[in-house]
C-alpha cells in the first residue's frame, strides 16, 4: 500500500492579517500520509498561522490547501475532521474527563456502547484509565496534556495537529511527554503536524522538519540533514550550535573554496550557497566538528587563545580566540588526553574543510 | 503517636498551640479593628432599621397600653353577650384618664380601624360622660349611643387586647381576621395589594429576561472585541450608570411621551396614524422601556466578567473536535456563562422587584410597583407599620428568590466579578 506522498499540500499559500505585512509568503508543503512533521522556528515566523489555516480557523489570503486531494478552503473547521491539540489544553472546564473526550464522538452521533469503547481505548492510549470522572481541574498539568491528546485521537481524524502542547510543562516532564506522544504516533500511524519554537523537541520526535523564518520555509528535510547539513545561515544558527567566520570567497571550484577572512587569514571550505570568487559568505562550522591537537590529517589547522573553559560533566566548552572570531566554541569530551586546557593557553584547532559550509551571508 | 503530636513544643519549650494563638491573636484583634467601622456602620443602617421595622409592623401596644383596665377586666368575659358592669366601669375610668391627657383622639382613630363607627360614638361618649353620675357605668355607657349597647362593638374592643397583630400582613395580602377570628379574604373589588405583588412579580421577571437577552451578545462582544473597539463599547455600556437615575427617568419621559420623539418618529415613517398615537408611558411599556434600559449594566458587567475568563480556544476546540458552531455555544460556551447569568439575573430581579423612583415617574396607574404602594404608605397615609410589614414582606420575598436560587444553580456557582 503506498502512501500519499501529498495528503496534506499547501500550495502557494500567502496570507496576511492587516493587508499590509505578509504573515506567510508563497508556502508550498507537502505533508505525506502518516508522517510526523514539525513547524519549527522563532515567534513571530508564521508556523502557527499555517497551522491555524490548515486547522481552519484562518483563511489563506491567496492559494489553496488540499487535504488528501480536496480543496479545504471553504470547509468549516468542525466539518474538516482535523484533531487539534491546543497550547493551553482547551479541555472543557465543566466536563469530566469521560465526557471531554465523549464530546467529538456525541457530536458525530456515535451510539453510546461505542462511545465508551472509544474512550476507554483512547484513554488507556494515554495511560490514564480510571480517571474518567476527574474534572480538569483536578488533573495536574502533565495529565491535562494527555486527556488533551487522547481528545484529539478519540474520534480517529485523519490528521492531528499540535500547537506547541509541551510549551507549559516543565522540562523532565516534557522530555517523556515528547517520548510518549512519539510513540503514540508510531503506533497508531496518524499524519502529525506539530508546531514548536523547541529544536530539541522537533530534532526528537519528527519525520521531518520545516523550518520556518520570516513568512517561509527556510528548510524542509530530516532532523539529521537539518542539523548537518544546513543550507542556509539562518537554519544553521536557528538548530544547534555554531561557529562562523565572515569573509569573502577567492578561490572558488567545485566542491572547494577558500575564504578570505577580515583579519586576512584564508580558511578552506565548502561551498553551498557561494558560486563564484567576491561572494560575500559565512561560513558555518558545528562545534564538535573542530578538533584540538590531533593527530589526524585535516586541510585546515590553525592556533588559537582559550578565552574561557567551562566544565559541563561529560564534556567541557572551550571559548577560544582564534581567527578573529573571540566567540569559537569547542566541544571536548572529558578524557585524559585533554587535561591541558587551561585558560590562556594557546592550542592546536583542525578541520575538515567538507564541515565548514559556506553559506549565505547574514 | 497522636498523644505525641498534642505536645509539640516550640523551641523556647512553650506548647506550639500556645505560642501560634498568641502570635495570631494580635493579627486577629487587628483584624477585627480593621472591620469594626464597617460592622458598627452595617448594624446601624442595616440590621437596627429592619430589627425597627419587625416590632413596627407587628406592634399594636398603643391600644393596649390606652385600655390597660379594660384589657385586664374583659380577660374573664366570653365575648358571647353584653359584658358585665366591672368592664364598663374599667372602661369608663381608662377613657376618662385619655380625655384627662388628650390622647382620646388617637383611640378613636385606631378602633376606627377595627371597626367602622367608633370615631362617632367616641365623640359622644366623651360629651356625656362629664355628668356621668357614680355607679352603675354600663347603662350610663349604653344609653349614650344604641352601638355601645352592641356586643359587636365590644368585640371589636378585644380584639385590639393582644400587644402584638399580623394584621399589617395579612392586609398586605389583601385578608383580614373576620370576628369569628377566622382569616378570610376581602371582596374581590377591594383587593389592590395581590395585583400589585403579581405586576411586581411579573414586572421583574419580564424586566431580568430581556435584560438577559440584550445583555449576553453585548457582553459578549465586549469580551471578544479588540481591545481598541471593547472599550469604546464599554464606555458605552457605563455611560447610562455614570448618568443620574432621574436624568435618565426624565429623558424616557421625554422620548416616550404621545407628542415624544418615539412618537414623532413613529408617525414620520407612517407606522402610526398622527391621532391615533400609542401611549407608551404612564403603563406598563413605559415602566418595562425604562427599567431595562436602566437596569442593562447591572446584568452586562457580571456577564462580561465570566465571558472574559472563558478562552477563546475552548470554541476552536469544540469546533475542531467537529462541534457545529451552535452546538459549541450550547455545550461548551454556555454553561460556562451560567455563574454570570446568574449573578446578572439575581441582581436585576431583586433590584427591579424592589425598585421605585422610574415605575412612579412612568409607570401611571397601571405600571407602579409595591414599592410604590409601600412609599405611599409611609408618606401620604402614615401609616408606617403597615408599610413597614409590607417592606419585610418584599425581604421576604427575596431571601425567598435567593433560597430557591441556591437549591437550583449552587450559591457558590456566582461570579459578581
Amino acid at each position: 500500500m503506498s502512501k500519499n506522498q501529498e495528503f496534506v499540500k499547501f500550495d502557494k499559500v500567502d496570507k496576511s492579517y492587516d493587508g499590509k505585512v505578509l504573515v506567510v509568503k508563497d508556502l508550498n508543503l507537502d505533508i505525506a500520509e502518516g508522517e510526523f512533521i514539525t513547524m519549527l522556528g522563532p515567534s513571530g515566523s508564521g508556523k502557527t498561522t499555517c497551522l491555524m489555516m490548515l486547522a481552519g480557523f484562518e483563511t489563506p489570503t491567496n492559494g489553496e490547501i488540499f487535504l488528501d486531494k480536496n480543496p479545504i478552503s471553504n470547509i468549516p473547521p468542525h466539518k474538516r475532521g482535523i484533531g487539534m491539540v491546543f497550547q493551553n489544553y482547551a479541555l472543557f472546564p465543566h466536563m469530566t474527563v469521560y465526557e471531554n473526550l465523549a464530546f467529538p464522538l456525541k457530536v458525530r452521533k456515535i451510539n453510546k456502547d461505542d462511545i465508551d469503547k472509544k474512550v476507554d481505548k483512547a484513554l488507556s492510549m494515554v495511560s490514564l484509565s480510571g480517571f474518567e470522572n476527574r474534572m480538569p481541574g483536578q488533573l495536574s498539568g502533565g495529565q491535562q496534556q494527555r486527556v488533551a491528546v487522547a481528545r484529539a485521537l478519540v474520534f480517529d481524524p485523519q490528521v492531528v495537529l499540535m500547537d506547541e502542547p509541551l510549551g507549559a510543562l516543565d522540562k523532565n516532564l516534557r522530555e517523556s511527554m515528547q517520548y510518549e506522544i512519539k510513540h503514540i504516533h508510531e503506533s497508531i500511524g496518524v499524519t502529525v503536524v506539530y508546531v514548536t519554537h523547541d529544536q530539541s523537541e522537533a530534532l526528537t520526535m519528527s519525520n521531518r522538519i520545516a523550518v520556518f523564518n520570516d513568512g517561509k520555509v527556510q528548510q524542509l528535510s530530516s532532523p539529521d540533514k537539518l542539523y548537518e547539513e544546513p543550507v542556509n545561515s539562518f537554519v544553521a544558527e536557528f538548530i544547534g550550535e555554531n561557529n562562523t567566520f565572515a569573509g569573502e570567497v577567492t578561490n572558488f571550484q567545485k566542491d572547494q573554496c577558500k575564504v578570505k577572512l577580515s583579519n586576512g587569514s584564508e580558511i578552506i571550505a565548502n561551498p553551498i550557497s557561494v558560486s563564484s570568487n567576491g561572494d560575500k559568505t559565512t561560513v558555518s562550522l558545528r562545534p564538535e566538528r573542530a578538533l584540538i591537537n590531533t593527530k589526524n590529517k585535516m586541510d585546515n589547522n590553525f592556533k588559537g587563545k582559550i578565552e574561557e573553559v567551562i566544565y559541563h560533566g561529560d564534556h567541557t566548552r572551550v571559548r577560544i580566540d582564534l581567527l578573529g572570531n573571540k566567540e569559537f566554541i569547542l566541544k571536548v569530551p572529558n578524557s585524559s588526553a585533554n587535561m591541558d586546557i587551561k585558560m590562556g593557553n594557546e592550542i592546536n584547532v583542525s578541520w575538515n574543510s567538507h564541515d565548514a559550509r559556506a553559506l549565505d551571508p547574514k | 503517636m497522636s498523644s505525641e503530636t498534642g505536645k509539640i513544643l516550640t523551641t523556647d519549650g512553650i506548647p506550639l498551640e500556645v505560642s501560634l494563638k498568641k502570635a495570631e491573636r494580635k493579627n486577629k484583634i487587628k483584624a477585627f479593628l480593621l472591620v469594626a467601622p464597617l460592622l458598627l456602620f452595617l448594624l446601624i443602617t442595616y440590621i437596627f432599621p429592619i430589627g425597627d421595622m419587625l416590632m413596627r409592623s407587628v406592634d399594636d401596644k398603643m391600644v393596649t397600653e390606652m385600655l390597660p383596665k379594660t384589657f385586664k377586666s374583659m380577660e374573664k368575659w366570653d365575648g358571647n353577650e353584653i359584658p358585665p358592669e366591672e368592664v364598663f366601669e374599667a372602661f369608663y375610668i381608662d377613657f376618662q384618664k385619655l380625655v384627662e391627657e388628650k390622647r382620646d383622639g388617637k383611640l378613636s382613630t385606631q378602633l376606627n380601624y377595627t371597626k367602622n363607627g367608633f370615631k362617632s360614638i367616641l365623640k359622644k361618649l366623651r360629651r356625656k360622660a362629664k355628668n356621668f353620675e357614680e355607679g352603675n357605668y354600663k347603662e350610663q355607657i349604653m344609653s349614650v349611643h344604641k352601638r355601645w349597647a352592641d356586643v359587636e362593638y365590644w368585640r371589636a374592643i378585644k380584639r385590639r387586647a393582644p400587644a402584638f397583630t399580623s394584621a399589617k400582613y395579612l392586609k398586605g395580602m389583601d385578608m383580614y381576621k373576620n370576628e369569628e377570628g377566622e382569616i378570610v379574604s376581602v371582596e374581590e373589588d377591594r383587593r389592590i395589594h395581590r395585583v400589585l405583588w403579581l405586576r411586581t412579580l411579573e414586572i421583574a421577571f419580564f424586566v431580568t429576561l430581556l435584560c438577559f437577552l440584550m445583555a449576553y451578545p453585548i457582553a459578549h462582544l465586549l469580551a471578544t472585541l479588540p481591545m481598541k473597539y471593547s472599550n469604546l463599547l464599554m464606555i458605552c455600556v457605563l455611560l447610562p450608570f455614570w448618568t443620574s437615575l432621574l436624568v435618565r427617568t426624565a429623558s424616557w419621559m421625554i422620548l416616550l411621551q404621545q407628542q415624544g420623539v418615539v412618537n414623532d418618529f413613529f408617525v414620520m415613517i407612517g407606522l402610526v396614524a398622527d391621532d391615533n398615537r400609542p401611549e407608551m408611558m404612564y403603563n406598563k411599556t413605559g415602566t418595562y422601556v425604562a427599567m431595562t434600559q436602566i437596569l442593562l449594566p447591572f446584568m452586562v458587567l457580571p456577564l462580561y466578567s465570566v465571558m472574559k475568563t472563558i478562552s477563546p480556544s475552548l470554541m476552536r476546540a469544540g469546533k475542531s473536535l467537529g462541534g457545529t458552531p451552535f452546538i459549541t455555544f450550547w455545550k461548551v460556551y454556555f454553561p460556562l456563562t451560567i455563574p454570570g447569568i446568574g449573578a446578572g439575573c439575581l441582581l436585576v430581579f431583586i433590584l427591579a422587584i424592589g425598585y421605585y423612583i422610574t415605575p412612579a415617574l412612568v409607570g401611571g396607574a397601571s405600571g407602579t410597583l409595591i414599592s410604590n404602594q409601600i412609599a405611599f404608605h409611609m408618606k401620604s397615609t402614615l401609616d408606617w407599620s403597615f408599610a413597614s410589614a409590607m417592606g419585610l414582606m418584599l425581604l421576604a420575598g427575596v431571601l425567598a428568590i435567593y433560597w430557591v436560587y441556591n437549591k437550583l444553580v449552587g450559591i457558590d456557582n456566582i461570579k459578581l466579578g
